[in-house]
């Protein structure tokens, strides 16, 4: 029973944020078409932000979630308008420049704060236990606040005037221009929503994890798992594959011996064996290519 | 004796006449000589380790531009191909003693199962959703390696093989002539009927697949060819390093391939050679730099990206030479006139 209950904490937590990183790593590649490899450097450079100023200024943790989440929007719109539109028809170039960019992040992360193991104190300390698993009231803040974010962004898109200005430029970027949505502005704006989205994900995780300046790179492959799985571009397929590939890591890790070095493994297969039977993913459409 | 001469002055009238007149083909003449007399030139260790690792490298940048800078079919995880070469030398040369000369061609045929095994699913994917399902392969192995340390030697990797030659400079020329041998195999391929194919395949696969050509066929063929050139890569990367572990599979290997790629400018051959033996050495020789030579590394990468989109090399050669409008042969940027057919240059 209590492995049980271990695994569908576990699953829906992580599963909360990988939906939180994929849909944001979905908008915007469907806006720009940008295949953000950055995305998760964002992540790591809020949860930087939120040790140092809770640890150097001694500010309270909410208010340093605030500030983390703007200096990360601000970081990620100025990276796009400086380094990623001038070069956007260069699809390669944009990729390794997404790469590049990812690289300084972490090395300017290394160089500031060492590449020693940091840690946020939690927000709220307690936990009760029921049928003997330990539910800390973190993990369930954790979820809450990925469910209410994820419930504000789907009222953005859906709700609001440039909400829809973004799915129409993901739909067609084209059409969009000549029905005069700004493209470029759009895509700028889509650019913070997505890095905000990865900042918010990286304030909420991290007291439930550990600080160091490689940890963007394992959610960044689920999180590509699971857009993938998904279909690229679709809220909807990003939301369900990341509970899947979450719970998926759940129960390889709790239910198996040395399931910790299999998880990704398992979870990976899983995507490409959906991929084999349906090549556009979940809930993607296939579209003809553009010629 | 007159056959000899004939061949003599031919050589001659080719070299003057089709290698001098063009720029870019006499630094192609000048990185052979540099490579094959860099021992006379210096004696040092170091400096013959960094470009005998430079060497193998560029083997395995240029099969990845062989495979997804011709095809298309965007690789995010070749460094499958590389681990599984050098996991399969490594252990066949431990296990069942091979030595390096059989052990590297086997384990690149490994390498070009891998291919095929990662080929046929992706044949029905494309652009991103190929990217990112290649990226996954390489991390499904690096799983199954940490699982079953008994076999693979976990994450210390396998040590003790054997080594390529007894001296550094003999394994230097061991690895430099395979590189300029490989890389020209790798080139010739390109300019084959094949290599038009592949380039092809990437301007619009439904227009070669309406002129009878069965894409299928060829890009599972793209996937072997550039598993087999990795695969070599792989196997001669744990001879020299004595060591094959975890760390030739790793994403950060599959990124550094693409950046080296791309950085030369992709569909090229010559490009990404050229950018792993000019980013290569400059990321061992800014180790004066200590903790900052990454971060230089990558702003490197940015401002030549920012500047020159589609790379390095490529920019350079449309910098010195230029093409004939009319009859498509290419010329020195500092001529007037065509030196083929005299029409003049613009």
């Amino acid at each position: 029973m209590s492995i049980v209950l271990d695994i569908i904490i576990s699953g829906v937590i992580s599963g909360s944020i990988y939906a939180l990183l994929a849909i944001g790593f979905s908008l915007i590649f469907g806006v720009a078409r940008i295949v953000n490899i950055a995305h998760t450097a964002f992540y790591m450079v809020a949860a930087y932000c939120i040790y140092a100023v809770t640890n150097y200024l001694g500010w309270p943790a909410v208010p340093a979630m605030f500030i983390a989440v703007i200096f990360s929007v601000i970081l990620g719109m100025v990276t796009y308008k400086l380094l990623l539109n001038p070069i956007r028809e260069h699809e390669g170039a944009v990729l390794i420049a997404t790469i590049a960019i990812a690289m300084i992040f972490e090395q300017v992360m290394s160089l500031i704060f060492t590449g020693t193991f940091l840690s946020v104190p939690k927000l709220v300390e307690d936990y009760f236990t029921i049928f003997g698993v330990k539910v800390f009231y973190q993990q369930l803040l954790t979820l809450g606040a990925a469910l209410a974010i994820m419930l504000v962004l789907l009222l953005f898109l859906f709700k609001t005037k440039l909400g829809l200005a973004v799915r129409s430029t993901a739909q067609d970027r084209e059409v969009a221009n000549l029905m005069g949505i700004n493209e470029s502005f759009v895509a700028m704006i889509t650019m913070g929503i997505s890095v905000g989205l990865a900042a918010i994900t990286g304030a909420i995780v991290v007291p439930l994890t550990i600080l160091e300046p490689h940890m963007w790179t394992p959610p960044l492959i689920m999180m590509m798992a699971v857009v993938v799985l998904g279909g690229l571009g679709s809220l909807k397929g990003s939301f369900v594959g990341a509970y899947i590939l979450g719970f998926a890591e759940a129960i390889v890790v709790f239910a198996f011996p040395m399931g910790a070095f299999l998880k990704g493994s398992v979870a990976l297969s899983i995507m490409i064996l959906v991929l084999i039977i349906r090549p556009e993913g979940l809930f993607g459409v296939y579209f003809e290519e553009e010629r | 004796m007159k056959t000899i001469l004939f061949y003599i002055r031919k050589l001659f009238a080719v070299v003057k006449n089709e290698v001098l007149v063009l720029p870019s083909r006499v630094a192609v003449i000048f990185f052979f000589l540099f490579i094959l007399l860099l021992p006379f030139f210096t004696d040092d260790v170091y400096i013959l380790r960094i470009f005998t690792l430079a060497s193998i490298f560029a083997i395995f940048a240029a099969s990845w531009d062989l495979l997804s800078g011709f095809t298309g079919q965007m690789n995010f995880g070749h460094a499958l191909f590389f681990g599984v070469g050098a996991y399969g030398a490594a252990l066949l040369n431990l296990h069942y003693q091979i030595p390096p000369w059989g052990s590297i061609p086997l384990g690149a045929l490994v390498g070009v199962a891998a291919g095929l095994i990662i080929g046929i699913p992706s044949l029905r994917l494309k652009g991103t959703y190929l990217a990112l399902t290649t990226l996954a392969f390489p991390i499904i192995l690096l799983g199954l390696v940490f699982t079953f340390p008994g076999f693979t030697g976990g994450e210390l990797g396998i040590s003790g093989i054997e080594r390529l030659a007894p001296t550094r400079v003999q394994e230097y020329y061991i690895i430099s002539v395979l590189m300029l041998g490989l890389c020209t195999i790798m080139w010739a391929i390109t300019d084959s009927n094949t290599g038009i194919i592949f380039h092809a395949i990437r301007e619009d696969e439904i227009a070669v697949r309406a002129s009878g050509v069965n894409t299928t066929r060829y890009k599972l063929l793209a996937f072997c060819l550039s598993g087999f050139f990795a695969g070599i890569a792989g196997g001669l990367y744990a001879h020299f390093m004595r060591i094959a572990g975890p760390s030739t599979l790793e994403v950060s290997l599959s990124f550094q391939v693409v950046i080296w790629a791309i950085f030369g400018g992709a569909a090229t051959i010559y490009g990404p050679i050229g950018a792993v033996f000019f980013l290569y050495p400059l990321v061992e020789f800014m180790h004066v730099l200590k903790d900052y030579r990454i971060l230089m590394f990558a702003f490197v990468v940015l401002l030549v990206l920012l500047f020159m989109p589609d790379g390095l090399f490529r920019w350079l050669r449309e910098k010195v030479e230029e093409e004939c409008p009319r009859c498509k042969v290419r010329n020195i940027a500092t001529r007037k006139t065509c030196r083929v057919c005299t029409a003049p240059l613009d």
